[in-house]
């Protein structure tokens, strides 16, 4: 009963601070008058959930050797990524004014040079899941406690690189590594069934040998849940998530439309969008 | 060039890998499948903590590098000069080359020495392609001595570095006690008349034809440039100021490698008259190595042919 409490109260923290980035990732991207909304917006509760609670992180040392690692391997959804650096205090809030502005530390895509709390630069779809492997090895044999976390979009899982880095996942038992697939169906031309069909994610990742779980992306208490489930994994193998999402969730004429993949909104779609989350029934 | 004594600087880069990682358990090795003509075989088996195999994919396995690298370690991904030029290159500049991470690409196989093998396995462009990216330093050293002084040199230095072998022999140049320095070039002698810029193993026909030339009463200037980026301009404006003509000698394409470098300073104060010697802007085949070099005019008679048109 009181345990019950306890994750109320975090889900609905946890709901409060999906509704902050999203409503920062669209403000930014807003700013720039460019951007990629769809993306971010379906990642917002697993990127919120990471940031807001599961992270092993401290702000105050962004190179914390024993931090969790984020790997954003779909760069360019950096977006939600800076809201959540910013809300928890990377840098002044007010710098997300600066995305993709000459001299930002908020470039188009996630610079690790630039920006505290990026643990790689990303951009070039199909390569983060492979750094995020190699900080996975460097953990294990340095006997490090830290855990690795990859969000990789579903479009991305086409590249051919995706699967070279889950079979050395594999290989070597990453079971501090976990790979979470956007799974909102869409890509930049179109939807992923008529780019390029994925097929069945969850037996390809059980094929290659990884703990798959699948969810509903956008429910707080799934992905508590299957975060409490893996938190001391003891499959020996590296987790997979499969987030069931809906790309431009939370903003009703971004839904599942292709167009906004990468498409900023202009003044009047910015304010209808920030009054409909800011609306969103509790 | 083969029937001479000496060794690849493949096996160069197998003895220097082992001692750096015995020394520092930073120092990984990241196989894609070919370690056993590479020369990490020995690190893989008395190392197994530093080293990992990831197969048939050298994409990722520039990735993985990248991602060791932001935890502290130095990784050495090991594979072929084609490979590791062209199938990751894109890799090496995302992840690699913009974020500035201490990843060397250690590669065997440069130039047209995997004679046999064919074109496909002839790295001809590498060092012109990582050359165009920047943070990137690519060196291409000339024996077996200076390989191993090298590859120790690139592992001291923080940042990106590709790194050339041979597959075949090539004759002994340097001994273990000379000492080498990333971006600085070996002056072999101070000639007046003529320069010769050697990158790589090449540097030995550089030398026969240096020495033909001297009897011919030619006084020649004669560099070695394992490192072409960043390159030892200071160097090429001496051969500038010296002599009257300057040859580039090269086991790569005439475009964008070595003689390129040398060509973009050269034409910036332009007052000397060069020739490149290199890859004619064609595939190799399979056929032994010197059939190969002559194809193309990399020879001593070439360079020699070179220097007295120059000389007029
Ligand atoms: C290698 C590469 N090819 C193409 C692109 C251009 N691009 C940017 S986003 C995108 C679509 C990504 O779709 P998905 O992975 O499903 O991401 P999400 O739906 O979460 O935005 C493409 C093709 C890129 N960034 N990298
Ligand atoms: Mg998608």
């Amino acid at each position: 009963m009181r345990q019950e409490l306890v994750h109320d109260t975090l889900i609905d923290s946890l709901r409060t601070s999906t509704k902050e980035l999203r409503k920062t990732l669209l403000t930014m991207i807003h700013a720039a008058q460019s951007g990629h909304p769809g993306g971010s917006l379906s990642a917002s509760e697993i990127v919120a959930t990471l940031y807001f609670h599961e992270l092993r992180i401290k702000p105050e040392d962004p190179r914390w050797p024993d931090r969790d690692r984020f790997v954003l391997s779909k760069g360019h959804v950096c977006p939600v990524l800076y809201s959540a650096l910013a809300l928890r205090g990377y840098f002044p809030y007010e710098t997300i004014y600066t995305l993709r502005q000459e001299g930002s530390m908020l470039q188009g895509h996630p610079d690790m040079k630039r920006c505290p709390g990026i643990d790689i630069s990303t951009g070039s779809l199909g390569q983060g899941l492979s750094t995020a492997v190699g900080m996975a090895i460097a953990g294990k044999r340095d006997g490090k406690e830290y855990r690795v976390f990859c969000l990789v979009g579903d479009g991305e899982t086409q590249e051919g690189q995706i699967w070279e880095a889950l079979q050395t996942a594999s290989k070597y038992k990453l079971d501090n590594l976990v790979v979470i697939i956007d799974n909102n169906n869409i890509q930049n031309d179109d939807t992923c069934s008529v780019v390029m069909p994925l097929g069945d994610l969850e037996a390809k990742l059980n094929a290659f040998g990884l703990w798959t779980h699948v969810i509903d992306g956008h429910d707080l208490v799934q992905i508590t849940s299957v975060f409490d489930r893996i938190r001391n994994n003891d499959s020996g193998l590296p987790v997979a998530i499969v987030a069931k999402t809906v790309k431009g969730k939370g903003v009703s004429f971004m839904e599942d439309i292709t167009a906004w993949h990468g498409q900023a909104p202009n003044d009047e779609e910015f304010a209808r969008a920030m009054a409909e989350i800011e609306g969103e029934s509790r | 060039m083969s029937n001479t004594q000496g060794r690849a600087t493949r096996d160069a880069y197998g003895e220097a890998i082992l001692e750096l990682g015995k020394d520092d358990s930073r120092i990984y090795v990241i196989d894609c499948d070919i370690g056993r003509s590479c020369k990490t075989v020995e690190f893989a088996r008395q190392l197994p903590q530093q080293h990992i195999n990831v197969g048939i994919a050298e994409q990722n396995a520039c990735g993985v590098a990248a991602g060791l690298a932001t935890c502290g370690k130095i990784p050495f991904v090991t594979t072929y000069a084609v490979f590791g030029s062209m199938r990751m290159l894109e890799q090496i500049r995302q992840e690699v080359c913009y974020p500035h991470l201490n990843v060397k690409i250690a590669c065997s196989h440069g130039g047209l020495t995997p004679a046999n093998d064919g074109a496909s396995h002839q790295g001809i462009e590498d060092m012109g392609l990582l050359r165009t990216l920047a943070n990137m330093t690519v060196v291409a050293p000339a024996d077996f001595a200076s390989t191993k002084a090298l590859v120790k040199a690139a592992a001291a230095y923080d940042g990106p570095v590709y790194l050339r072998f041979t597959r075949d022999a090539v004759p002994f140049i340097y001994d273990d006690q000379d000492e080498f320095e990333i971006g600085k070039a070996v002056l072999h002698s101070e000639g007046t008349d003529l320069t010769i810029i050697s990158t790589g193993a090449v540097l030995d026909l550089c030398r026969r034809a240096a020495a033909l030339l001297e009897e011919r009463s030619i006084s020649v200037r004669l560099v070695d440039m394992h490192t072409i980026k960043p390159i030892d301009r200071a160097a090429v404006l001496s051969a500038i100021a010296t002599t009257k003509g300057i040859i580039t000698v090269e086991d790569h394409t005439i475009i964008n490698g070595l003689g390129s470098a040398v060509a973009e300073i050269v034409s910036e104060i332009g007052t000397v008259r060069m020739r490149r010697i290199g890859v004619q802007d064609q595939f190799g085949e399979s056929a032994p190595y010197e059939r190969l070099l002559e194809k193309n005019g990399i020879t001593v008679d070439g360079i020699v042919k070179a220097a007295q048109e120059l000389l007029g």
